[in-house]
C-alpha cells in the first residue's frame, strides 16, 4: 500500500492527528475470518434447528411403515458416535501439537481425524443399507423416513464437507505451505469440525435416544 | 481486506475511453464493494420494471367486474412473480446493494471484509432471480402459489410442472447469496471500523445494517431448510408438506412465517437507517436520541423473531397462541414508536432543506405511521379474523413496504447518487417522481382497505358486480396508472443524470459522515489514509474545529 498518494482530499488531518480512542483500538477488533466463521456456524445452527424441529414434530405421527423403535438399532450408531467424538479430540490435540511446534504430530492427528470422519461416513452407509434392505425404510415410505433421512443425511453431508476441508488442510500442510503455529485454516476447519460433532450429539440424542 | 489491487485513480480522458468489452469485463469480475453495490441496484431496477408491469396488468384486470383481460392462471402467475420478485429481487437487493456501497465508506474501511464472497452474494442473487424467471419457459409456466407458497398447493399433486421447482431452487440460491451478504456485513462492521469508531459511534445506518444482518443470519437458513424440504417432497417423494401422506401444511406456514415476518423487518429496518442519515442532514441537526434509537433497533430485531404467527390467526392455532402472538406483535410498535418520535424530534426546530432526499424521507415519516397503525389493527386477532386474506391486508403491507421501504430507498438513492457517480440527480425529475409516487401510492392502496373491509378477498382474478367493490377497484387501478410513470421517471433520471447531471463535488449536502470526506465517486481504495474519528459526526468536527461534537458525546 505504497501508492496511495493521489488524490489527497480524503485525509482528515485534524482527527487523524488526534490521539487514538482508548475504548476500541482497531487492534482489539475480532479477526475477520474468525468472526465470519462464527457467523457461518450460527446460520448453520439455524438450519439444523429447523430440520430437528421437523423431526420432532413428526415423531410418532403414526403412518404405515417402520417406526424408529423397530428400525433403529443402537450398537452401530454408538460406534459411529464414538468415532465422531474421538475425532473432536484428535482435532483438538492436533491443534495443540501444532501450537507447540510439533508438525509431525499435528499431521498424524489431523490424518486420524480424517480417518475417523470417513469411518463415521462408512458406518452411516452401512446403517442406511440395513434400513433400506431389512426394514424397507426409504425417504418416501413414511414420515419417519422423510424426516430421518433428511436430518441424518444433511448431517452426513456436512461431515463429508468437513472431511474434504480437513483433507485440503492436510494437503496444504504436507506441501509445507502452512506457516506459523496456529494458522487460520487449521483453526477455522477445527471449529467447523467441532460444530459438526456438536450437531451430531444433538441428532443422536433426539433421534436415537429420546425419539425411540 | 482487498487492498491488493489498488491502482491510482484513473481519470480517463474522453478520447482514451476503454472499449465497452473491457468495461463489461471489469464490472463482471469486480470485487469492489462500490461496484457490487451498484450492480445490486441496477439488477433491482430491472426487476422492479418487470414486477411492476405484472402489477399493472393485475390492476387492469380488476378494473371492472367479470373482465377477462388475462386468464385466471396467468393472473395467479402474475401475483406469484410480483410478490416473489418485489421481496427477494427488488427490496432486498436494493437494501443490500445500497448498504454495500455505503457501509464501508461510512466506517472508513477500504472494502467489505470478504470482497470475493461479496461478489458471490451478488451473482447468487442475480442467478437465483433468473432461475425463478426461467419458469416462464418451462412446461406449465411460472408457479401459481403466491409469494408465501402455501402447502399443499406446491406439492406434486397440485403443481405438476417444474415451475415450483424453479421458484424454490431460485430462492435457495439467492438465499445463500443473501446469507453470505449478511455474514459480510456483520464482520465488516465488527472488524473493519476505522480507529476511534467505537460501536457507539457508528453512523446509524451502519448500526441498523448490523441488526438487519443478524436477522438475515437467523431466519434465512430456516427458509432454505423449508424450501429444501419442499424440493425433497417434490423430487424425492418425501412427505413433509404432503397432507395426503400425513405431512403438514401447518408446518409450512410456521416455517415460512418464521422467516416471513422477520423478512418484512429486514425490508424495513435498513430504510429506518437510511432515514436516520437523511433526516438529520436535511434538518441541520444531530439525530435525536441516538442511544434510544440504537436500543429500539435491537429490540425490534429481537421481538420480530417472536411474532410470526400473527400471519396465521385464521388457522385456528389455540387461544393461548393467538393471545401470545397478538401481544408480541403489539409490543413491536413500542420500539417502532420510539423511532418515529425521535425522527420527529430531529425534524422539530430544524432548518429543513427540502431537497429530494428529504422529500422522500418526509414521505416515509408520514406514510409509514399509517401502515404501522393498520398493522396494529391486524394484530388484534379478532379483527384479523374478519379481514385476513382480504384487500385490507394488501393495503396494509403495501403501505409499509412502499410508504416505508420504497420511500426510504428512494431517499437513500437520491442522497448517495452524487457520491456514487459524481453527478447530481435532476431535482425537477425527482420532484415529479416524488409527487406521482406519493399521490399514486395513496390512491392505489387506500381504497384497498375499504374494499377489504367490504369483504373483497385478495388474489381473486375477478369478481361479480353489485358488491360495492367496483369504485374502490377503479380508484386503485387509476392510482397504479398514476404511480407507474414515477418509476419510469426514476429510471430515466438515474441514467441520464450520469452525463447531464451537475457535477456534485465531494460533499454536496454539507453532510457529516465519512463517505463525504472522499471524492465522488470514491477511488477504488476509498480513503488514501484510513481516517481516525472521535465522534459520530467526524466531518462536523473537521468543519467546526472550534465546536467539535466529541466534546459533548
Ligand atoms: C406495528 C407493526 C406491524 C404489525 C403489528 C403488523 C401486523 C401484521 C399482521 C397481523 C399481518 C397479517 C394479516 C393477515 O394476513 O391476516 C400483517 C401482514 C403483513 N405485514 Fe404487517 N405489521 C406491522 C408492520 C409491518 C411492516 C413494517 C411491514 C413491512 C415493511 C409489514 C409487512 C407485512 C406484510 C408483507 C404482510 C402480508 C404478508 C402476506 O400475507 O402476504 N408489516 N402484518
Ligand atoms: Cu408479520
Amino acid at each position: 500500500m505504497t501508492d496511495l498518494s493521489p488524490p489527497p482530499p480524503e485525509v482528515l488531518p485534524e482527527s487523524a492527528a488526534a490521539p487514538p480512542d482508548h475504548t476500541a483500538g482497531v487492534e482489539g477488533r475480532p479477526e475477520p475470518h474468525k468472526a465470519g466463521m462464527v457467523c457461518f456456524l450460527v446460520s448453520e445452527a439455524a438450519f439444523f434447528s429447523t430440520l430437528i424441529m421437523a423431526y420432532v414434530i413428526f415423531l410418532r405421527h403414526g403412518s404405515a411403515g417402520p417406526t424408529p423403535d423397530e428400525a433403529l438399532s443402537l450398537p452401530l450408531v454408538l460406534g459411529n458416535t464414538a468415532c465422531l467424538l474421538a475425532s473432536s479430540a484428535t482435532v483438538h490435540l492436533a491443534e495443540r501439537s501444532l501450537r507447540k511446534g510439533n508438525v509431525g504430530a499435528f499431521r498424524l492427528l489431523w490424518a486420524a481425524t480424517i480417518l475417523l470422519g470417513v469411518l463415521f461416513l462408512v458406518g452411516t452407509a452401512v446403517e442406511w443399507r440395513g434400513l433400506i434392505r431389512d426394514h424397507g425404510l426409504t425417504i418416501g415410505v413414511n414420515l419417519f423416513g422423510t424426516t430421518y433421512y433428511t436430518l441424518v443425511g444433511f448431517h452426513a453431508f456436512h461431515v463429508t464437507l468437513g472431511v474434504l476441508a480437513l483433507a485440503a488442510v492436510l494437503g496444504v500442510s504436507a506441501r509445507g505451505l502452512l506457516p506459523g503455529t496456529a494458522p487460520l485454516p487449521v483453526t477455522l476447519v477445527g471449529w467447523y469440525w467441532h460444530f459438526v460433532d456438536v450437531v451430531w450429539v444433538v441428532v443422536f440424542l433426539v433421534v436415537y435416544v429420546l425419539g425411540r | 481486506m482487498a487492498t491488493a489491487e489498488i491502482e491510482p485513480a484513473a481519470l480517463p480522458a474522453a478520447e482514451s475511453r476503454p472499449p465497452w468489452t473491457a468495461v463489461l469485463h471489469e464490472w463482471v469480475v469486480t470485487v469492489d464493494h462500490k461496484k457490487i453495490g451498484i450492480l445490486y441496484v441496477l439488477m433491482a431496477v430491472g426487476f422492479i420494471l418487470v414486477a411492476g408491469a405484472a402489477a399493472v396488468m393485475m390492476r387492469l384486470q380488476l378494473w371492472a367486474p367479470n373482465l377477462a383481460l388475462v386468464p385466471p392462471t396467468t393472473f395467479n402467475q402474475f401475483f406469484t412473480l410480483h410478490g416473489t420478485t418485489m421481496v427477494f429481487f427488488v427490496g432486498m437487493p436494493l437494501l443490500i446493494g445500497i448498504a454495500n456501497f455505503a457501509v464501508p465508506l461510512m466506517i472508513g474501511a477500504r472494502d467489505m471484509a470478504f470482497p470475493r464472497l461479496n461478489a458471490f452474494g451478488f451473482w447468487a442473487t442475480l442467478f437465483g432471480g433468473l432461475l425463478v424467471y426461467f419458469s416462464l419457459v418451462v412446461p406449465g409456466g411460472p408457479p401459481t402459489i403466491g409469494w408465501f407458497a402455501y402447502a399443499p398447493l406446491t406439492e406434486n399433486s397440485f403443481a405438476r410442472g417444474p415451475g415450483v421447482d424453479c421458484w424454490a431452487l431460485g430462492l435457495i440460491v439467492s438465499g445463500l447469496g443473501t446469507t453470505t451478504a449478511a455474514i459480510n456485513f456483520i464482520v465488516t462492521i465488527l472488524s473493519l471500523r476505522c480507529p476511534g469508531m467505537t460501536l457507539r459511534k457508528v453512523p446509524f445506518f451502519v448500526w441498523v445494517m448490523f441488526w438487519t444482518s443478524v436477522q438475515i443470519l437467523v431466519v434465512m437458513p430456516p427458509l432454505t431448510a423449508a424450501l429444501t424440504m419442499l424440493e425433497f417432497d417434490r423430487q424425492l417423494g418425501a412427505h413433509f408438506f404432503d397432507t395426503q401422506a400425513g405431512g403438514s401444511a401447518y408446518l409450512w406456514q410456521h416455517l415460512f412465517w418464521f422467516f416471513g415476518h422477520p423478512e418484512v423487518y429486514i425490508l424495513v429496518l435498513p430504510a429506518f437507517g437510511m432515514i436516520s442519515e437523511v433526516v438529520p442532514v436535511f434538518s441541520r441537526k444531530v439525530l435525536f436520541g441516538y442511544e434510544f434509537m440504537a436500543a429500539a433497533t435491537a429490540a425490534i430485531a429481537f421481538i420480530s423473531l417472536g411474532v410470526w404467527a400473527h400471519h396465521m390467526f385464521a388457522v385456528g392455532m389455540s387461544r393461548a397462541l393467538d393471545l401470545f402472538f397478538a401481544a408480541a406483535s403489539m409490543l413491536v410498535s413500542i420500539p417502532t414508536g420510539i423511532k418515529l418520535f425521535n425522527w420527529l424530534a430531529t425534524v422539530y426546530g430544524g432548518k429543513l432543506v427540502l431537497k429530494s432526499p428529504m422529500l422522500f424521507a418526509l414521505g416515509f415519516l408520514s406514510m409509514f405511521v399509517i401502515g404501522g397503525l393498520t398493522g396494529i389493527i391486524l394484530a388484534c386477532a379478532p379483527v384479523d379474523l374478519q379481514v385476513t386474506d382480504t384487500y385490507f391486508v394488501v393495503g396494509h403491507f403495501h403501505w409499509v413496504l412502499i410508504g416505508g421501504t420504497v420511500f426510504g430507498i428512494f431517499s437513500a438513492i437520491h442522497y448517495w447518487y452524487p457520491k456514487a457517480t459524481g453527478r447530481m440527480l435532476s431535482e425537477r425529475l425527482a420532484k415529479w417522481q416524488f409527487w406521482l409516487l406519493f399521490l399514486g401510492f395513496i390512491l392505489t392502496f387506500a381504497p384497498m382497505h375499504v374494499a377489504g373491509i367490504l369483504g373483497m378477498p385478495r388474489r381473486i382474478y375477478t369478481y361479480g358486480p353489485g358488491r360495492g367493490w367496483e369504485l374502490w377497484n377503479q380508484l386503485a387501478t387509476l392510482g397504479a396508472l398514476l404511480q407507474a410513470p414515477s418509476y419510469l421517471i426514476f429510471a430515466y433520471n438515474i441514467v441520464t443524470s450520469l452525463w447531464k447531471g451537475k457535477v456534485a463535488g465531494d460533499d454536496p449536502w454539507d453532510a457529516w459522515t465519512l463517505e463525504w470526506a472522499t471524492t465522488s465517486p470514491p477511488p477504488a481504495y476509498n480513503f488514501a489514509v484510513v481516517p481516525t474519528v472521535k465522534s459520530r459526526r467526524p466531518l462536523w468536527d473537521l468543519k467546526h474545529p472550534d465546536d467539535p461534537d466529541w466534546k459533548y458525546e
